[in-house]
């Protein structure tokens, strides 16, 4: 078993192209990633990088559910994706969807949650079980009776969320999960992410625009620009970078003034990743 | 002038839930406006006033100094345009280039206006590629900005956009800032309902914070973004400069309102 191999990446993207049906540009182009067990990576970029495309090839729906061509491979968990079935899959790698609302479809919060685990064919007891633990670990057994339509826009988010819990996944893939909460539920949904990435040792890839939110938490950041991996570090490295903003990144305040006042020849003892941070790197110049 | 005006308006949804609680409000014709709090705390009930798509259960809202009872959706379209948060619901033409002059030709404009205007649109917007392709094909942000380039295409006096910078990368965010600060300069009435405190901050708006139906605090986006408990309170964030101008031991007089000036501040205080 590889994926037993401390060694061995989660998610290992060699090489990989791919383009679309009857398009002339390769969306993707000789991508090259490593992901670890337990990293939380933040994927950016302008619109059009070819960020959902290596999301889609990452769970499988590349290729199996989009035609073109297809260069390179991914193993994730020591499995190929492209040989690997889209129900086998599903048991490895999570999808939460911008939108909670196209995931949520149920008559209740317990029987949406218990809808991927039902398509799999797991004995009653058993998903009682893994539904009872994943509402219990999300904070939502108190809506297991609820309609998800009458709950909150962060409330569906975490019912989505157990979902995806309950299936068990190593990897969860999360799109844009933010931009539809106010600003104190989507640091609520960050801080969740956090907890699930150390209780539980999930391994995280999200996209996100608003990166101020995900900076403290994240381990790397991987930034896109036309189908290719243009950057690849640590938050601070990147976004201190001058070249992030030439690929559509918006660079959160914080770390704009941190690279301008390294230009100045300010020396600030480390790259603050929180504006507490920088202020009390201001504070002790 | 005053442009839009709520008096002591209330509205309660089918299914029972207050969206607005005796919201009283004036915005003058050429204000720039921004509406924070949390999800369901009324800022999309809101805006639905403005342009008649809702009808206050009590009170009444008057644009333009016309009370919106008297007047249809259609009447009030020519002045108002809305970007709503999801373009799904506003997108239905079967080409980009349809969508956006869709409009122009409901409101009678003439054809040559109708060709300059469409070219600007996609050409701002950064459509130009998707011109006769259908608007289904767009991602998220480019969705998007389509539903603002159709609003902005037929120059209406309001302009309200609901969570604009959702999807959109830093391009794009810069090149909302300048459309919004050229739009307030040539006087129109903005509103941009947001989450996007950082966003808000750099166009520094007249801001109200919602919480319950209600509006908690009106105010200069300086003063309003201070008020840490009560954003709190309203699950608003406050924008990174103001947190690091709070923890400051040496402060200057007010919150920097961006980087530069952050930066000459912090240089200007460092001893070569």
């Amino acid at each position: 078993m590889i994926a037993d191999d401390p060694a061995q990446p989660l998610v290992h993207v060699e090489g990989l192209s791919f383009r679309y049906l009857e398009a002339e540009r390769w969306a993707l182009s000789e991508i090259d990633l490593e992901i670890r067990q337990g990293e939380i990576v933040v994927l950016a970029g302008q619109s059009g990088c070819g960020k959902s495309t290596l999301l889609r090839s990452i769970n499988g729906l590349i290729p199996h559910l989009y035609p073109g061509e297809y260069r390179g491979r991914i193993v994730v968990d020591g499995k190929v994706v492209s040989e690997t079935s889209m129900g086998a899959l599903s048991q490895l790698v999570g999808f939460l969807f911008q939108n909670p609302e196209n995931q949520i479809f149920m008559f209740s919060v317990e029987r949406d949650v218990a809808f991927g685990l039902e398509n799999l064919a797991i004995a009653r007891g058993e998903m009682r079980r893994r539904v009872d633990e994943a509402m219990s670990l999300l904070g939502i057994e108190p809506l297991a009776l609820r309609a998800p339509h009458e709950l909150s826009d962060g409330q569906k988010q975490r019912v989505a969320l157990a979902g995806i819990m309950a299936m068990r996944p190593k990897l969860i893939i999360l799109d844009e999960p933010t931009s539809l909460l106010d600003p104190k539920t989507a640091s609520d949904l960050v801080s969740l992410v956090h907890r699930l990435n150390r209780e539980v040792g999930i391994t995280f890839i999200i996209v996100e625009h608003r990166l101020e939110l995900l900076t403290p938490i994240a381990d790397r950041i991987v930034v896109m620009d036309g189908g290719k991996k243009v950057m690849d570090g640590k938050p601070e490295e990147v976004l201190a970078d001058p070249r992030s903003s030439g690929f559509g990144i918006s660079v959160p305040p914080v770390f704009r003034l941190y690279s301008q006042l390294k230009g100045d020849g300010v020396r600030l003892e480390k790259a603050p990743l929180t504006p507490e941070e920088m202020a009390e790197e201001v504070n002790a110049l | 002038m005053t442009q839009i005006e709520f008096h002591d308006v209330s509205f309660v949804h089918q299914n029972g839930a207050r969206a607005l609680d005796g919201v009283s409000l004036s915005i003058e014709k050429d204000e720039l406006v921004g509406v924070v709090g949390e999800n369901g705390a009324g800022k999309t009930t809101l805006v639905r006033h403005i342009n008649g798509l809702l009808k206050p259960a009590t009170g009444d809202v008057r644009v333009g100094g016309v009370d919106t009872r008297d007047v249809s959706v259609a009447q009030l379209a020519r002045s108002v345009g809305i970007a709503f948060q999801n373009p799904d619901h506003q997108l239905f033409s079967e080409s980009v280039e349809r969508e956006i002059t869709f409009a122009l030709r409901n409101f009678g404009f003439e054809e040559s206006l109708i060709e300059k205007r469409l070219t600007w649109a996609l050409q701002f917007f950064g459509l130009e590629p998707y011109r006769k392709s259908s608007p289904l094909i767009l991602s998220g942000g480019e969705k998007k900005r389509l539903t603002m380039a159709s609003i902005l295409a037929w120059d209406p006096e309001i302009v309200v956009l609901d969570e604009p910078t959702v999807g959109q990368d830093a391009l794009q965010k810069e090149k909302l800032v300048e459309i919004i600060k050229e739009l307030h300069s040539s006087g129109k009435t903005i509103i941009v309902v947001s989450h996007d405190v950082e966003f808000l901050w750099s166009i520094q708006p007249r801001v109200l914070v919602m919480r319950q139906g209600r509006i908690l605090d009106d105010g200069a986006c300086s003063r309003v973004m201070l008020e840490r408990d009560l954003l709190e309170g309203a699950r608003v964030s406050q924008p990174q400069l103001v947190t690091i101008y709070n923890e400051l031991r040496r402060k200057p007089e007010r919150p920097f309102l961006d980087v530069l000036e952050a930066r000459s501040w912090v240089t200007s205080g460092v001893r070569p």
